[in-house]
């Protein structure tokens, strides 16, 4: 039972209204809380504290701590305390932790968070076993360790080694704190209630993470009565997890973020760039292009640019690529809609225009290529497949023209300039010009080279496929 | 003021206006735009943006931002938003907003990342354990993912409910032009129940738990009235239904393909409908009665037929052979000429 202490509700309303805690006697739970809200009381951070209580023996924290309170899943109470931490700042958020609860289902959220130097305090009860659920082996039950599920002893081949969760995350640079108490007599309780000060000063100050391991007995698992208990934390226990602080930079300032610079939304968006409205327009028959070569040759953004100038000139339009591990070297394609209305479906399954940039592409799309429809594929390509009926298909060659301009990347640029002179799209060059200039918009240099490269397809086109 | 972004994109300019404050996420494709949306432009509008060491720490991190008050999102594809499952039953049960946006890939397990509608049920039928039920909102187009992600906000705070915005692949990786919206939404007001570190707040709690069985029931009493009223929210968009003889149904991607099957069979004289959910939960039962009542119908969806189970369940009338099902999976769309031939068939029947 805990006498009325500091941090605490004057009678717990959340239990049952009176003043006895969920805690069996001679464990150490009771203890650690006390030190916890008489450090969080003397430092007055009651009014800037949420208290994240974890699943377990421990669950009903917020029957107890006068503060704010949040009660997390199983195993989250860091990843929740990182929430908490993350949007109050200024604020002190602590989270209580057993060894089942941050050892075993939670660890890697605990250790992330403290590898990034979440700002809360973490307190981590270790007494050696699961014992809200009926005493079985947690990642801190020590070897030879009789539980529930270790009925002949923690055996290392089969169950592994108890987990030294302090000495682990004083491998990490972040934590500005660890160390490992205990609360098994008054000598030990008093460095403890250093210890847990220390780490909440640490929030006060808003310096960064703060991790206090405690020893805690559990006598109703240990099937002993609490001075056996305590005997046993600081006879056994202290064997295999030795006291002691294992990183105080408590001296140091706080490591300051890198500053970004805060922006206007609309700027942001680089929404001045705008757009105009599409336009509907019954009239207009649906025409569906696809782009399509190898991942790298720039089909998805010779699609992009395609589409956008449609939409600068008022049409409704969708552009839908192929995506994930297609996009680093393998088959690329793009399909675009452009129409006098919404656009339905966004893929083409056939493509009034083709344009089709190596060979594996032009023998999977030719073939599903509109009645009527037009292909332009790169000269090159050695096969040439007989395209369907009433299908015309023109080689245009465009590597070679980008070549002779000087930008020999730029080949699905020529083939915009080719789909140019053959009106294969109606829509005004002054649009088409501002969507290629626009696609170069983080890279200037490339703008007259690209505009080059068009004129030149546009040129070649005119002369030999209009 | 317009812009043409990818649906992924659209998201994270919808969670800006929203006043969304900060971004959990772990990476996947094919929602990974989003994170590198969030990545780029909250930190530059003051918020808070944090990649989690997996999608359990995001869901969770999400509580701990919302339990103070906030909105929180995070976005993630089939695999990640299973992971997810236990966090969104606690925010449930401890009624705190939230919006996740699920953009469905392929399963059961690893599938591909190809398009897909399997998750369906998961998220309407709540996913995680307990008598819960989240809003989910299926948005039709890039305008959609900004608006709905919008919406979802507003949603998530009115009902303390968690919100899933259930899109797919082809909307994530697809552009289309954005009209942005026409302002920030302004701040809620959640000092009644956060938990903010003041004076305020100190007096309230966040929890799923209570011990007392009665106690609990009427918890779970007062979550089932919620439910209730949150079924006001339904929506759905009916196109062409008036005269149908029949009436195709999907949402998402596939509603679009049903769309242009639509406009195809009148141009050929094919008297077609589409019916289009955009909230999943609440189902649109009114409305759906109301567009499908006495027509064939054909459903159109890119899962095993999940949709179609809960198109049967609330249609109220008709002999229920007449719901058929054009589907693909595996990464594959439905094809129009596909839904075209279902459905040409199906009227074919009739004479």
């Amino acid at each position: 039972m805990i006498k009325r202490a500091k941090g605490f509700y004057e009678t717990f309303d959340r239990k049952d209204g009176s003043r006895t805690t969920t805690f069996c006697a001679g464990c150490g739970h009771g203890i650690v809380h006390k030190l916890i809200g008489e450090a969080m009381a003397d430092l007055g951070l009651q009014d800037r504290t949420v208290f994240v209580s974890p699943v377990g023996c421990a669950a009903f924290c917020y029957y107890y701590f006068d503060c704010g309170n949040v009660a997390a899943p199983h195993g989250r109470a860091s990843a929740v305390a990182t929430g908490l931490s993350r949007v109050l700042k200024d604020k002190v958020v602590i989270a209580y932790q057993g060894d089942g609860d941050l050892g075993a289902i939670g660890f890697n959220n605990a250790f992330q968070a403290a590898n990034r130097g979440e700002r809360f305090a973490c307190f981590f009860i270790n007494n050696s076993l699961f014992a809200m659920t009926g005493g079985q082996m947690a990642p801190t039950t020590m070897l030879g360790q009789k539980t529930t599920t270790t009925p002949f002893g923690r055996d290392a081949a089969r169950a592994g080694y108890p987990l030294r969760v302090s000495e682990i995350l004083a491998q990490l640079e972040a934590p500005v704190y660890i160390e490992r108490v205990s609360v098994a007599d008054t000598k030990r309780i008093m460095q403890a209630k250093k210890a847990v000060k220390k780490a909440l000063e640490i929030q006060r100050d808003g310096k960064g993470y703060a991790f206090v391991e405690v020893l805690s007995p559990c006598p109703t698992n240990w099937r002993m009565d609490p001075l056996k208990a305590a005997e046993f934390v600081t006879q056994e226990m202290e064997r295999t997890f030795p006291l002691g602080c294992f990183r105080d930079r408590s001296a140091e300032g706080p490591v300051k973020p890198m500053p970004i610079e805060v922006r206007d939304l609309l700027d942001l968006l680089h929404a001045s760039e705008g757009g105009i409205d599409p336009r509907p327009d019954p009239a207009f028959k649906e025409k569906h292009f696809k782009f399509s070569g190898f991942g790298g040759q720039g089909v998805l953004s010779l699609g992009l640019v395609v589409a956008e100038s449609a939409g600068k000139a008022g049409r409704y339009v969708s552009w839908f690529p192929s995506y994930g591990p297609e996009q680093r070297g393998g088959a690329a394609s793009a399909s675009v809609v452009m129409g006098g209305k919404e656009i339905g479906s966004p893929a083409v399954d056939t493509p009034d225009v083709l344009v089709a940039m190596n060979q594996p592409s032009l023998e999977k799309f030719l073939p599903t290529v509109a009645k009527n429809g037009t292909v332009l594929y790169e000269e090159s390509i050695p096969l040439r497949p007989a395209a369907p009926q009433g299908v015309v298909a023109l080689p245009f060659p465009a590597m070679r023209i980008a070549e002779e301009a000087g930008t020999p990347k730029a080949a699905n640029t020529a083939f915009l300039g080719a789909m140019m002179e053959l009106r294969l799209r109606d829509i005004p060059e002054a649009q088409v010009l501002e969507a290629l200039d626009a696609s170069f918009a983080e890279k200037p240099a490339l703008v007259e080279r690209n505009r080059k490269v068009y004129a030149a397809a546009r040129a070649w086109a005119r002369e030999h496929l209009a | 003021m317009r812009k043409f972004v990818k649906g992924n994109e659209a998201v994270v300019i919808g969670a800006l206006y929203a006043g969304c404050d900060v971004y959990f996420g772990y990476p996947i494709t094919p929602a990974s735009e989003i994170a590198h949306g969030a990545a780029e432009l909250f930190p530059q509008m003051g918020k808070e943006f944090l990649q989690a060491e997996c999608e359990t720490g995001s869901i969770n991190m999400i509580y701990g931002a919302a339990s103070a008050g906030k909105l929180a999102m995070t976005a993630s594809s089939g695999p990640g938003i299973s992971l997810m499952q236990e966090g969104i039953s606690y925010l449930a049960g401890a009624q705190l907003p939230a919006v996740i946006v699920n953009v469905m890939r392929t399963g059961p397990g690893l599938g591909n990342i190809g398009p897909e509608q399997g998750d369906y049920n998961q998220a309407v039928k709540g996913g995680g354990h307990g008598n819960y039920k989240s809003m989910v909102l299926a948005p039709g187009s890039v305008q959609e993912m900004c608006d709905l992600t919008m919406k979802a906000f507003a949603l998530a705070v009115k009902y303390r409910n968690p919100v899933v915005v259930l899109a797919d692949a082809v909307l994530g990786q697809m552009m289309e032009s954005l009209q942005l919206p026409s302002a920030v939404a302004p701040a809620p007001d959640t000092s009644s129940w956060s938990v903010r570190g003041d004076a305020e707040t100190r007096k309230n709690l966040i929890t799923s738990i209570y011990l007392d069985p009665d106690r609990h029931e009427v918890h779970n009493q007062l979550l089932q009235e919620k439910y209730e009223r949150m079924k006001a929210e339904a929506s759905a968009e009916s196109y062409r239904t008036e005269d149908a003889d029949i009436v195709l149904t999907g949402y998402g991607s596939s509603a679009r393909i049903a769309r242009t099957a639509v406009d195809r069979l009148r141009a050929d004289g094919v008297k077609a409908g589409l019916f289009r959910p955009i909230t999943l939960s609440p189902f649109p039962t009114l409305q759906l009665n109301r567009a499908l009542k006495d027509r064939k119908v054909l459903v159109v969806e890119m899962s095993n037929g999940q949709y179609r189970e809960d198109v049967l369940l609330h249609l109220e009338c008709r002999c229920r052979s007449d719901v058929r099902l054009v589907n693909r999976m595996g990464g594959n769309m439905v094809k129009v000429e596909d839904v075209l031939n279902a459905a040409r068939s199906m009227m074919e029947a009739r004479r």
